[in-house]
């Protein structure tokens, strides 16, 4: 029997990442990311989750102690935020190639400067091309839902290969909301224990993250790029399973209302939920507009993304996140790709928003939307437009 | 065609460490036991005790809660500290209509005419209830039981159970706390 609680978001995931019984938990605290890990410390001290906690010195050491634990076989988790995920930056890229599926909850945040503890999606693009599978949730429930997923994903043999789950920071982190959790016995039976195919045992030893002249690198990164490429077949198997044992239901590309609307607005994280309720009332007014929600960052739904917007006339993207001096916002400029070799395609607006925690309303995701469709309509010089900015 | 609004959004006023983020849990906690959908939130940031806070909940009975933006047009405030009143414009964005519910042991008129305040007001002495009942002047779980009254948003009974988990041994007596705001706060007639 699942049951139904009100629960602040991180504890929530704490409590999940205890259902999926991990060996080993690596971490260092940073806001808004520290409820996280500070209440996986409080059970594992008071015992209510067997696991060796790792309380590190930064987060640079606390992925490289990661990576020595997926290595040897055992459960691994960790999470991070904003400046930690930078620090560790270096160290996110070798779990990857070296096919270690560890699991991080990143509680999205801004990066400095100037210091902000409030979310943005600037640390999540950082990490864009580390080779993880990426995963993007939007409440709680799809927090505690993901993460369990995420395991399951990751420890695939077919897979094998480290999965983020983002969470945007104090928008999701710091909230209490009602969140089912399913039976630790339901998610025993949906998650099958972890056995990594060659783990380090001085008995069998075996290399790994070996050095690669050119003679084989290339070669290396291939073999890394078809491995993502085709876990997103795994990652839709997943979900449709969790669909099957626990009745949610997740997608690369979530729709709502999307289907022929001429008008599509598409958000990635926490904002979706606020926007759908502009979509709405929108909708209630008479207007042919809809929304899509991007699920599944990496690998990048680019088919989906097709299909589900193919009798779109204009699409409206909001991105929490600048690539300076380039296109605007990255997940418009994947959009964009996505559609540049398509003989129909929308005309794509891209608008760059809620920056450092910058609040958008119900009110001014319509005002996006109206902005949006006129821009479509008369063209901008502008490569994106950049939301609710003082100049 | 337009429906019918389930949603209620309160705000919560305090100073840092005077426990207004807890009384939004609790309250949140305990519609969800009724199997209601609510949110419980902070101002996202740096707190530092004594300086003026707010939280926030959104309660509905219905449907669930999708908006996660501030809350700027709340439909109830809540003062937890009636020292805030000339220095924090407490009825910002209150809807048409909104209730205000105050710590204090003046009077409603009392309080409308000091501050100017333009809205329906509930006051309790919370201050008073909370010495005699915990010993201490913290009143959140006290003015819990006042927004219950005032907004009726949740059967009192449903804040027993996240009140015992919260407080453990002291559960009791921030139960008693609760209730007897619950019968003692004083609600402008209308």
């Amino acid at each position: 029997m699942a049951t139904r609680v009100g629960i602040e978001v991180s504890i929530a995931i704490a409590d999940a990442v205890k259902l999926a019984n991990p060996d080993v938990v690596a971490a260092y605290p940073i806001t808004p990311q520290t409820h996280i890990v500070e209440h996986l410390a409080e059970l594992v001290a008071n015992g209510e989750l067997d696991a060796e906690y790792i309380p590190v010195e930064s987060e640079h050491s606390a992925m490289s102690a990661c990576l020595g634990s997926a290595a040897a076989g055992a459960r691994t988790f960790t999470a991070t935020a904003s400046q930690g995920l930078a620090l560790m930056n270096e160290v996110v890229y070798v779990a990857a190639p070296m096919r270690l599926p560890i699991i991080m909850a990143v509680a999205n945040r801004a990066l400095s400067s100037p210091l902000s503890i409030w979310c943005d999606h600037s640390d999540l693009m950082s990490v864009r091309d580390t080779g993880w599978i990426q995963i993007i949730a939007e409440n709680g429930q799809q927090c505690v839902d993901n993460i369990i997923c995420a395991f399951r994903i990751g420890e695939d043999q077919r897979v094998l290969l480290p999965v983020m789950v983002h969470l945007d920071g104090f928008t999701l982190t710091h909230v209490i909301e009602p969140i089912t959790f399913p039976e630790q016995s339901d998610v025993d039976k949906f998650l099958p224990p972890y056995k990594f195919p060659m783990p380090l045992n001085p008995d069998k030893p075996v290399a790994m993250g070996d050095f690669a002249p050119p003679v084989i690198f290339t070669e290396t990164k291939w073999a890394q790029e078809m491995n993502i490429r085709a876990s997103k077949k795994v990652v839709v198997e997943v979900w449709d399973k969790y669909e099957k044992a626990f009745g949610r239901k997740y997608s690369p590309v979530e729709k709502h209302h999307s289907d022929g609307a001429k008008v599509v607005l598409m958000t990635m994280g926490s904002v979706g939920e606020t926007a759908s309720v502009a979509i709405d009332e929108m909708r209630d007014e008479g207007q042919d507009v809809g929304q899509i929600r991007l699920r599944l960052w990496r690998p990048f739904p680019f088919e989906e993304l097709r299909e589900t917007l193919k009798d779109t006339d204009v699409l409206i993207v909001l991105d929490r996140a600048i690539s300076f001096g380039g296109p605007g916002g990255p997940v418009a400029s994947e959009v964009k790709a996505a559609f540049y070799d398509q003989a129909k395609k929308p005309r794509i607006v891209s608008f760059v928003g809620g920056l450092g925690g910058r609040d958008i309303t119900v009110a001014g995701f319509k005002d996006m939307v109206k902005k949006g469709t006129e821009i479509a309509k008369s063209g901008s010089k502008n490569e994106y437009e950049i939301y609710g900015v003082r100049e | 065609m337009t429906k019918e609004k389930s949603l209620i959004e309160i705000r919560w006023h305090g100073r840092g460490g005077q426990g207004a983020v807890t009384s939004t849990e609790l309250l949140a906690q305990s519609a969800i036991s009724e199997g209601k959908y609510a949110q419980a939130f902070p101002s996202f940031g740096p707190e530092r005790r004594g300086a003026p806070v707010q939280a926030f909940n959104r309660i509905d009975a219905k449907e669930p809660v999708r908006i996660r933006a501030d809350i700027t047009e709340p439909d109830v405030v809540v003062v937890l500290d009636p020292g805030l009143l000339d220095k924090v414009n407490v009825t910002s964005g209150l809807k048409k209509d909104g209730w205000v519910i105050i710590n204090t042991r003046k009077t409603a008129k009392e309080i409308k005419s000091e501050f100017g305040i333009k809205y329906p007001v509930a006051t309790v002495n919370a201050i008073k209830i909370a010495r005699e009942t915990l010993g201490v002047p913290i009143v959140n779980t006290t003015m819990l039981g006042a927004v219950v009254k005032v907004t009726g948003i949740i059967k009192k009974e449903s804040a027993h159970a996240p009140l015992e988990k919260r407080f453990g041994r002291l559960g009791e007596r921030n139960i008693k706390a609760m209730e007897t705001a619950y019968e003692e706060v004083v609600i402008e007639e209308q």
